[in-house]
């Protein structure tokens, strides 16, 4: 008979709202063992298909079975250098596991029978961070010379990429534009889900590789992208991220009040606004918080929102306006588990058509049109249609968008020979990565609009590869 | 970072205007008018931007000035020669169109004077006719009245209580420029910073008289890179960012009222802070 999956522990949702601490825990030993131990270690792994990077899972897991942490560490390291990140963050339930044998054929995510593959990689992550790296300096594993390669943003595509090329031995500098490094990991995901340590320790690990971090440098406007290459740099990887929020072009938007998911989760997770006015960043709080949206950035939000009106002493209430349904949501399965148990309640199939305000210019209210599923769209999921006369009004004082970003146009406005689709996203060879200029590759969310971390890490590796590849050859 | 430089330009009851020179190579050489820095005074400061009022390229500086009005320019203000900020980037926003438009009128209303004095000199050097209008509160109160007697054409003065040259407002004289000279002088660009009322003043006076009047919008903002959208005003019925799409609005386009709004979204937070670090 098989055996029920081992979920890790998490704090009681009580007492978590109260704070911005990790909600879910790692695996003990025990536990780990025990989920380990469900593994079929299938003769021949669907999961690794499912892994944008190609994690050996099988084997990772096999060496966790045999008590092997250490190995089991290193065999993810081999393919994704921030397993703690991954393991917190990566929607594994649209990606390994949904390919684990455990899960039903055509379900649109993986089962709950599918192996906790991800709190496994956080475990032996976790393992590493504590018993493997602060053990040595870790040497890197080949020693290509005299080439050095600019990363420009410090998100998941840039810390990847710079990961694998030092790992060549290539002379990596990556540049900020904030004045600490993370991109989205920091900015965006709270602390809560990732903590700024787990961060720290990932991004320090880089520093061990030789990887050096200039922040406070907008390359675009502090330098520019030919300069890079003045001052010597062979190659440039751009992870610019997807940085500029889209507002849905109703009226009434630009209400006091009215946040964009970046702003809100900048101002809380980044700039510790959470902390105020211990931090001196200011983000207000009100006692109806609407968020609109249905991806984990809309559900980051949300429980931030909830957080922040516990910590002020505020009835919490926030719900969560959605276009589609529950199963269309584009966040991870259980960040909308987290945010039910925390108290957010969900309103579904409802399209905001305008916000109100009052006479201090502050949002008051939100009004809103029912839909029901049409047909399918491009992306295969069924479409909202509005439903003529259902319009309702609901109060409303904070308001918080997360419908989507669009390409951030500081870098790409000011080089024209870079290459951008309509949406001004940047284009590549989807082989290389490379872009429109020769030894200028890019990854992630400039590349392919809103994405996972795990997926920008995937085309970072690929970009890496292809650098590594030419560069040799030209040293040869 | 390092505060190379720092004087007080302005003193009175309650507040100080004061400049500081920052070296920062990298801005110095790439710093054009009318573009500004985001930056922090200390670890678990706000991020604020500030325009870059002067650069030394050859120095490898960039000089600031600043009213110590909120909690982040009142620290700024404590920092002394030698200390470092705790971050700068930049320089960021659209620079000024710089070109030969002909007669120019620069307006400067408080720390405003410090913000048009770069555009000044800049439209000075391509050739215009430049007529500045600044003017503050009080006598104390004005600042750079030397540098920009230097760099203009002509030089008018207004103080609020008449303490210094004209009792006024600057758009009492920005009128009469208009209405009196218009037949002798025509005048190509009204470009404007100061308070609200002010630029919004003066961009309907530049509107009545057909002007192109352009202000630079002081906006809130946070990463100050087009990334957060607390910046955003509505121009011409559309929503832009002051930081990647401004600092630089055609002033007649702009919903005054909703930016207005929009810029004291935290003057209670501001004014409880002040408050609990005992800076009010």
């Amino acid at each position: 008979m098989k055996k029920p999956p081992t979920n890790p522990k998490e704090i009681d949702p009580k007492a978590r709202i109260a704070g911005f601490d990790e909600v879910v825990l790692c695996y003990t030993e025990k536990e780990a063992l025990a989920e380990a131990a469900r593994c079929l270690q299938c003769k021949n792994p669907t999961c690794i298909a499912g892994c944008p990077v190609g994690i050996d899972i099988k084997k990772f897991i096999a060496q966790i079975s045999a008590k092997d942490y250490k190995n089991a560490y290193l065999t993810i390291k081999e393919k994704n250098n921030f397993p703690s990140i991954c393991g917190r963050v990566c929607p594994a339930e649209y990606q390994c596991r949904k390919t684990c044998i455990f899960t039903k054929k055509d379900l649109p995510f993986a089962s709950k029978d599918a192996i906790n593959i991800h709190f496994l990689e956080r475990f032996a992550g976790d393992y590493g961070m504590k018993h493997v790296e602060h053990q040595s300096t870790r040497a890197p594993e080949r020693q290509i010379n005299g080439i050095r390669v600019a990363v420009v943003g410090s998100g998941p595509a840039g810390l990847s990429c710079a990961g694998e090329l030092a790992r060549a031995g290539i002379k990596v500098v990556i540049f900020e534009s904030l004045h600490k490094p993370g991109g989205v990991l920091r900015y965006g995901i709270p602390p809560f889900r990732l903590s700024p340590e787990t961060l720290d320790f990932e991004i320090a690990y880089l520093g061990k590789l030789g990887v050096e971090i200039k922040t406070n440098t907008i390359i675009g406007r502090t330098k520019l992208l030919n300069e890079l290459f003045k001052e010597g740099f062979h190659a440039v990887f751009l992870g610019l991220g997807a940085g500029t929020p889209s507002f849905m072009g109703i009226p009434g938007e630009n209400f006091c009040n009215i946040y964009s998911a970046n702003e809100f989760l900048t101002r809380v997770n980044f700039m510790g606004a959470y902390k105020f006015p211990e931090a001196h960043t200011p983000v207000n709080i009100g006692k109806d918080v609407i968020t609109i949206g249905g991806g984990n950035t809309a559900m980051d939000a949300a429980r931030v929102a909830l957080r922040l009106q516990k910590i002020n002493n505020i009835d919490t209430n926030v719900k969560v306006f959605y276009r589609r349904t529950e199963n269309e949501m584009p966040a991870r399965r259980l960040e909308i588990e987290h945010a039910k148990e925390e108290g957010v309640n969900f309103e579904f199939l409802v399209q905001p058509i305008k916000f109100e305000g009052d006479e201090n210019g502050n949002v008051r209210s939100i009004e809103c049109l029912r839909c029901r599923l049409g047909e399918p769209d491009s992306s295969g999921r069924r479409r909202p249609v509005t439903i003529e006369g259902s319009e309702f009004k609901s109060k409303c004082d904070i308001a918080i968008i997360a419908t989507g970003l669009l390409a951030n146009q500081v870098l790409t406005g000011v080089t024209p020979l870079l290459k951008t689709d309509k949406w001004g996203n940047v284009e590549v060879n989807p082989v290389t990565m490379e872009t429109s200029i020769k030894n200028v590759y890019a990854g992630g969310d400039i590349v392919g609009g809103e994405g996972t971390v795990i997926e920008a890490m995937g085309m970072a590796k690929k970009a890496a590869a292809a650098i590594i590849e030419r560069l040799e050859r030209k040293l040869s | 970072m390092e505060i190379l430089d720092k004087s007080i330009l302005a003193e009175t009851e309650g507040t100080r205007v004061v400049k500081i020179e920052v070296n920062q190579p990298l801005i110095a050489s790439k710093a054009e008018a009318g573009q500004f820095v985001v930056l922090m005074a200390k670890a678990e400061g706000e991020r604020i931007p500030l325009t870059v009022v002067d650069k030394d390229v050859a120095k490898g500086s960039i000089t600031l000035i600043f009213q110590e009005l909120g909690l982040t320019t009142k620290f700024l203000g404590k920092l002394k020669k030698g200390d470092s900020l705790y971050s700068i980037a930049g320089p960021l926003g659209h620079p000024t169109e710089i070109k030969k438009y002909g007669n120019v009128i620069l307006v400067g209303g408080g720390v405003g004077i410090a913000e048009i004095y770069p555009v000044a000199k800049a439209l000075k050097e391509a050739g215009n006719c430049v007529i500045a209008i600044i003017g503050a509160r009080t006598k104390e109160l004005l600042i750079l009245e030397n540098e920009l007697k230097n760099i203009s054409d002509e030089l008018h003065i207004t103080t609020d209580d008449g303490s210094y040259s004209r009792k006024g407002f600057v758009t009492d004289i920005l009128k009469e420029s208009l209405t009196c000279n218009l037949k002798l002088k025509t005048y190509n660009l009204i470009y404007a910073v100061g308070p609200i009322p002010m630029m919004r003043m003066v961009s309907s006076i530049g509107f009545e008289h057909k002007i192109k009047t352009v202000v630079s919008l002081n906006a809130l903002m946070v990463d100050g890179t087009g990334m957060c959208g607390s910046c955003r005003v509505t121009v011409g019925g559309k929503i832009k960012f002051s930081c990647v799409d401004g600092p630089e609005f055609e002033g007649a386009l702009i919903d005054w009222d909703e930016f207005e709004k929009r810029s004291r979204i935290y003057a209670d937070k501001e004014k409880h802070i002040c408050k609990l670090r005992g800076l009010n």
